[in-house]
């Protein structure tokens, strides 16, 4: 498990997270987030070293904290607020390129 | 009348208002005034243009009885809390030209209190930073030395307080936003009870740590805003409902030092001398001061650098470009999504998403994030015991007084050390306030220092009773 820790962060790894993250990140800055992810990633590997109880996370007083479904407001009127933030509309839609 | 809005705190221009020897408008205009003289501090991102309009309908409710504490007092917001028809940018590019669709739960509460908002402050980038360096648009000053930063992520808030360019200012705090620009700053800075403050209509950071507060002058109007903006909101599901029975404090007399903590590495010399005379002198004002041992606190730096960027990986993971703020339009919807974040995102927003990312993956999640997790619970349990023994905590705020602009700024690593005493309080979610304790003379410059007292769960009331007799014992009015 310790190897871990000790591994070195490769810039194909930052590429994998950029992925992940749907993050473009430039040839040029690649190398800087790198070197920044391993300086922090070996800092906070501290908590590693600390022996702490696995699995002993108490849940918090407040639980399942739902509100009945209940008084909708009236259908329509947030819809021009909030469809006037988006980049691309057609109609009462924010529109997005083909997915398939 | 034209107050001085420098020194004139919101208790005192509260009975001027009422007394009818100051109008809203008059102190408005003042600040105002304040506002436009120092804006090469780049505290406020934004002045509102309906400022006189708001003076006038707070004046209204004072003519006509309605009064509260707030009314008519000039506030800045931090520009990640939503005030419906304005712009909330985080101070990012992602969200220049967004638009608030709803009030923030305390937005509406300071409405309906009858406040003034003056305009919107300058922070990092979606709160992530300590010295408002890594604001998308601008670096904001510190008042008490132009070439150093006003602490981060609120450094807005705190600059345009310091400056007399606001009465009081809301801000939020993740893991010491509020307080250490506040003792940066040399103003007081509340950190509430998570789930005291509804994080309603606040731009999330980390959602299990985020909680909003106030800006003040004094100890006593802390507390006013605080009274104002606090409460249970069914919009927020963290929030605390009124008959989880808030508990009365007895006022505080036992305060605890966690000697091997506060006297770390890394701890200017300057700051340990100014804590120990505030210890001495609340010795003389009769308090009990007793060491105590905390070592899972030493620990809360690297708990917090794997929670909080995990949570903000997927607390960000909303802007894609798509249905508001920042798009760039790519060949296809997966590029939009790339270059839209990629653009709209500034670096330290990008790392620590980039990291988050990594704590959650398949593979790490047990060794960082369920590792984290249980180191927290440790941190909690240890300081509610330690809280068996004393009714307050006592840190410096910060570990060295403001840094200059540009000095931490390549060394992400170092700035996250600048949050060393005031992160273990947002990982257990307990309050604590930072109180002006003195000055560091720094090239000849006079740099504010802060004390940090900290309570237990939802002991705000033991909070604002330390802070006033410290205030007392303190001997100097701050500023």
């Amino acid at each position: 498990m310790l190897l871990w820790f000790s591994m070195a962060i490769e810039l194909k790894d930052v590429e994998h997270l950029a992925g992940l993250a749907r993050i473009a990140v430039s040839d040029s800055e690649k190398e800087l987030i790198r070197h920044d992810l391993e300086e922090v990633l070996a800092y906070v590997s501290q908590v590693t070293e600390v022996t702490a109880e696995f699995g002993a996370t108490t849940a918090g007083e407040l639980r399942n904290v739902m509100r009945e479904d209940t008084n909708p407001h009236e259908p329509g009127i947030f819809t021009e607020d909030i469809l006037k933030q988006a980049p691309a509309r057609e109609g009462n839609r924010v529109s997005v390129k083909k997915i398939l | 009348m034209t107050p001085d809005t420098k020194q004139l705190t919101i208790k005192e221009a509260h009975e001027l208002l009422i007394s009818k020897k100051m109008s809203v408008l008059d102190l408005a205009e003042a600040v105002l005034k304040v506002a436009d003289e120092t804006r090469d501090l780049n505290a406020y991102l934004e002045i509102f243009s309906d400022v006189r309009a708001q003076a006038e309908t707070a004046q209204k409710m004072i003519d006509s009885g309605n009064a509260t504490m707030m009314t008519g007092i000039p506030i800045a917001i931090k520009d990640n809390i939503l005030i419906k028809g304005r712009i909330a940018s985080a101070s990012s590019k992602m969200l220049e030209n967004y638009t608030a669709t709803y009030d923030a739960f305390v937005a509406k509460k300071l409405r309906k209190a009858g406040a003034v908002f003056i305009g919107r402050t300058n922070m990092d980038e979606f709160a992530m930073g300590g010295s408002t360096e890594n604001s998308a648009f601008r670096v904001t000053k510190n008042p008490h030395d132009k070439t150093r930063v006003p602490g981060g992520s609120s450094g807005g808030s705190a600059s345009a307080l310091s400056a007399g360019a606001c009465l009081g200012a809301l801000g939020t705090d993740t893991g010491g936003s509020i307080r250490q620009p506040a003792s940066f700053c040399g103003v007081v800075g509340l950190k509430p009870t998570y789930g005291s403050v509804s994080r309603s209509g606040l731009i999330s950071m980390a959602s299990s740590l985020d909680q909003a507060g106030p800006f003040a002058k004094t100890v006593e109007d802390a507390e006013i805003i605080f009274d104002c903006i606090k409460g249970h909101d069914p919009m927020d599901s963290t929030s605390y409902p009124a008959d989880f029975v808030h508990p009365k404090f007895r006022s505080p007399k036992v305060i605890g030092v966690p000697t091997e903590f506060v006297y770390a590495k890394s701890v200017d010399e300057c700051v340990l001398k100014n804590f120990e005379e505030s210890i001495e002198q609340m010795k003389k004002a009769g308090y009990e001061v007793k060491e105590i041992s905390l070592p899972s606190l030493a620990h809360g730096l690297s708990v917090y650098y794997i929670l909080m960027p995990a949570e903000v990986s997927s607390n960000l993971a909303r802007f894609d470009g798509v249905r508001y703020g920042y798009h760039v339009d790519g060949t296809n919807l997966l590029e939009d999504y790339m270059r839209s974040r990629g653009e709209g995102f500034g670096r330290e927003v990008r790392r620590r998403i980039l990291l988050g990312t990594y704590a959650l993956s398949s593979g790490y999640y047990d060794a960082y994030y369920g590792r984290a997790c249980a180191v927290r619970e440790m941190l909690k349990k240890d300081l509610e015991k330690a809280f068996e023994g004393v009714d307050i905590i006592a840190t410096p705020t910060t570990p060295t007084p403001a840094f200059k602009i540009g000095e931490k700024s390549s060394d992400p690593l170092q700035m996250y050390l600048a949050d060393i005493f005031t992160v273990p309080v947002n990982i257990a979610g307990v309050p604590a306030i930072s109180i002006p304790s003195g000055f560091a003379d720094e090239d000849g410059a006079k740099l504010p220092l802060g004390i940090q007292f900290i309570a237990p769960h939802f002991g705000e009331s033991a909070l604002f009773s330390i802070g006033k007799d410290f205030e007392k014992v303190r001997g100097f009015t701050n500023i």
